[in-house]
């Protein structure tokens, strides 16, 4: 027996080298293709930055506008150099990512709460399920003069909108999640006696996580939707803010200046989304959903 | 090589008695299992075959108790009762190790206790070293024997597995025999192992029952001659494999 234990054993370990073998290949890399990965991904980037850049000014060469109302990036590029050097520029800022994220905070328990009463209840599912969807297709900026009137002209009417518009789609990624939890990871939770909250923390929640951060991802960018629609609306007095150096902009004409803002707005929700998006990637390869 | 089987009082570890289940109600009632009686002796290997729809996989879970059944009783007394399933179903998300302790984490078994547990079971299944490896990074062969290991985590002596290796290819399967054989005496553990491979029923069971379609009962039970370790290609298995698939054909050719 000592023998024939042996023999299969030796048997064991050479199939499972051969199985494993050319998967092994990709798991070390570099500096020098660090270096290639990260000009693969910064080059097309670059480039369509570039485009976009050369397709404004050719647009302002056209003379299709007055470069009073339409300057050009040549005239805007060194007018947000200048504003990023100032501190109330940073205020602003500051300002604007606090609410974003004292809006979506309470979005992201609001919607969890739902999420989870929803996906567990049958007949809260049956009286919310299309109510959810629905509040997701609409547009949050509807609900401004009715927070106005509910809060007044201030901070608190923005953080409502902000839930109402972020909350929905948060619930949704994790109703979602739990609904498509494979079965087969069900039933082996269920033979292995998994109940009650273990059942939750070790199976349903983990499982669930790769939508729910999809939920997320789409949450923050209908709270950063909602609060730069609130900064507009919503002039709080005295309260630098983006939007208010936006509005600010505008009643002096300043082209120029609306226009850095606009890039200031468009870079900081690239930057969030780079950031969802790379969770969003990190947990897939983690989950084993896509190849490593 | 003797297989110490001194068991002069061979209690049963399973003990399906008149068991019938019925899905649905009314017209739409489909039976299953229909008056099923099966015993299994504790440490036996039983190996269940059938054709498609003969509830062998109702079957199993009526003893996992994931069901009950609509008569009769299943009595697996005080014996504790894992299952395995042709996929490995490894949460995806943990690492090799971590899948190990999911169970040992429902039975509150002490941290430091299941560490030293996982790394007995990898040595079982002969994965040492492939703890923090994830399931995804692992072969389908591998996949199924962290799936045993994690079976044999919740300490129990019974278990049930529904075709665990009808998706693995003719080479990692021989392999598989070999090594749930060896567990299999190893651990003294009682399995009852459905398949609608006949060979494979062979090569492993002590005894292989042999069940009908729609609904499913049992049809014929054998007994399976053979020093153990076996081979699925020696002469012996083959016959006694062949006289088990005519009976097999029949059941089917009643049904066209």
């Amino acid at each position: 027996m000592p023998e024939s234990g042996v023999r299969d054993n030796r048997h064991v370990q050479g199939l499972d080298a051969l199985e494993l073998q050319p998967r092994h290949r990709t798991d070390k890399s570099s500096a020098a293709e660090l270096a290639g990965r990260i000009w693969a991904a910064t080059w097309p980037k670059a480039t369509a930055a570039a485009l976009v850049l050369l397709a404004w000014q050719v647009l302002v060469w056209s003379g299709w506008r007055s470069e009073f109302v339409l300057p050009g990036p040549d005239r805007v590029l060194p007018t947000l150099f200048h504003e990023v050097s100032t501190p109330e520029f940073w205020t602003a800022v500051q300002v604007t990512m606090r609410r974003a994220l004292a809006g979506f905070v309470p979005a992201l328990l609001v919607g969890v709460l739902i999420g989870l009463a929803v996906s567990q209840v049958k007949i809260l599912r049956n009286a919310f399920g299309s109510l959810i969807t629905g509040l997701q297709t609409m547009p949050s900026i509807v609900w401004f003069p009715f927070a106005m009137l509910l809060y007044g002209i201030n901070e608190s009417a923005i953080m409502f909108v902000i839930v109402l518009g972020a909350a929905p789609s948060i619930a949704g990624g994790l109703i979602a999640g739990i609904d498509h939890v494979n079965p087969s990871l069900l039933r082996a939770g269920q033979v292995m006696g998994l109940r009650g909250v273990q059942r939750y923390t070790l199976l349903i929640v983990p499982a669930a996580l790769p939508m729910f951060v999809t939920g997320l991802k789409q949450g923050w960018a209908f709270a950063w939707r909602s609060l730069m629609a609130g900064e507009l609306l919503v002039i709080i007095n005295q309260q630098n803010s983006i939007g208010w150096a936006l509005s600010q902009a505008r009643q002096l004409n300043d082209a120029e200046r609306l226009l850095s803002y606009i890039v200031v707005v468009l870079f900081i929700g690239t930057v969030v989304d780079v950031f969802f998006n790379w969770a969003d990637r990190a947990l897939r390869r983690r989950w084993g959903l896509t190849a490593p | 090589m003797t297989i110490a089987t001194q068991t002069p009082t061979r209690t049963e570890a399973v003990q399906i008695t008149e068991v019938t289940k019925a899905f649905g109600g009314g017209k739409c009632a489909v039976t299953a299992i229909d008056g099923m009686s099966v015993a299994v002796g504790a440490g036996e290997f039983l190996a269940i075959v059938g054709a498609s729809g003969c509830g062998k996989s109702t079957l199993l879970s009526l003893v996992a108790g994931l069901e009950d059944p609509s008569e009769g009783a299943v009595d697996v007394g005080a014996h504790r009762v894992a299952m395995m399933f042709q996929e490995a179903s490894l949460f995806p998300w943990l690492t090799v190790g971590a899948n190990i302790e999911v169970p040992m984490k429902v039975n509150r078994v002490p941290r430091a206790e299941r560490k030293r547990r996982v790394t007995e079971l990898l040595d079982l299944v002969r994965l040492t070293g492939f703890e923090r490896k994830r399931p995804h990074e692992l072969s389908g062969g591998m996949r199924q024997r962290v799936a045993l290991a994690r079976a044999l985590a919740q300490d129990a002596d019974v278990l049930l597995m529904d075709e665990p290796f009808g998706a693995l290819d003719a080479m990692t399967r021989d392999i598989l025999h070999d090594e749930l054989e060896r567990i299999w005496r190893e651990k003294g553990l009682t399995i009852l192992f459905v398949t609608h491979n006949v060979r494979e029923a062979v090569r492993l069971g002590d005894r292989v029952v042999l069940l009908s379609s729609r609904p499913g009962r049992v049809i014929e039970e054998f007994t399976i001659d053979g020093q153990r370790p076996r081979r699925i290609d020696s002469a012996p298995i083959a016959e006694q494999a062949a006289g088990i698939t005519d009976r097999l054909r029949k059941e089917v050719l009643r049904h066209a």
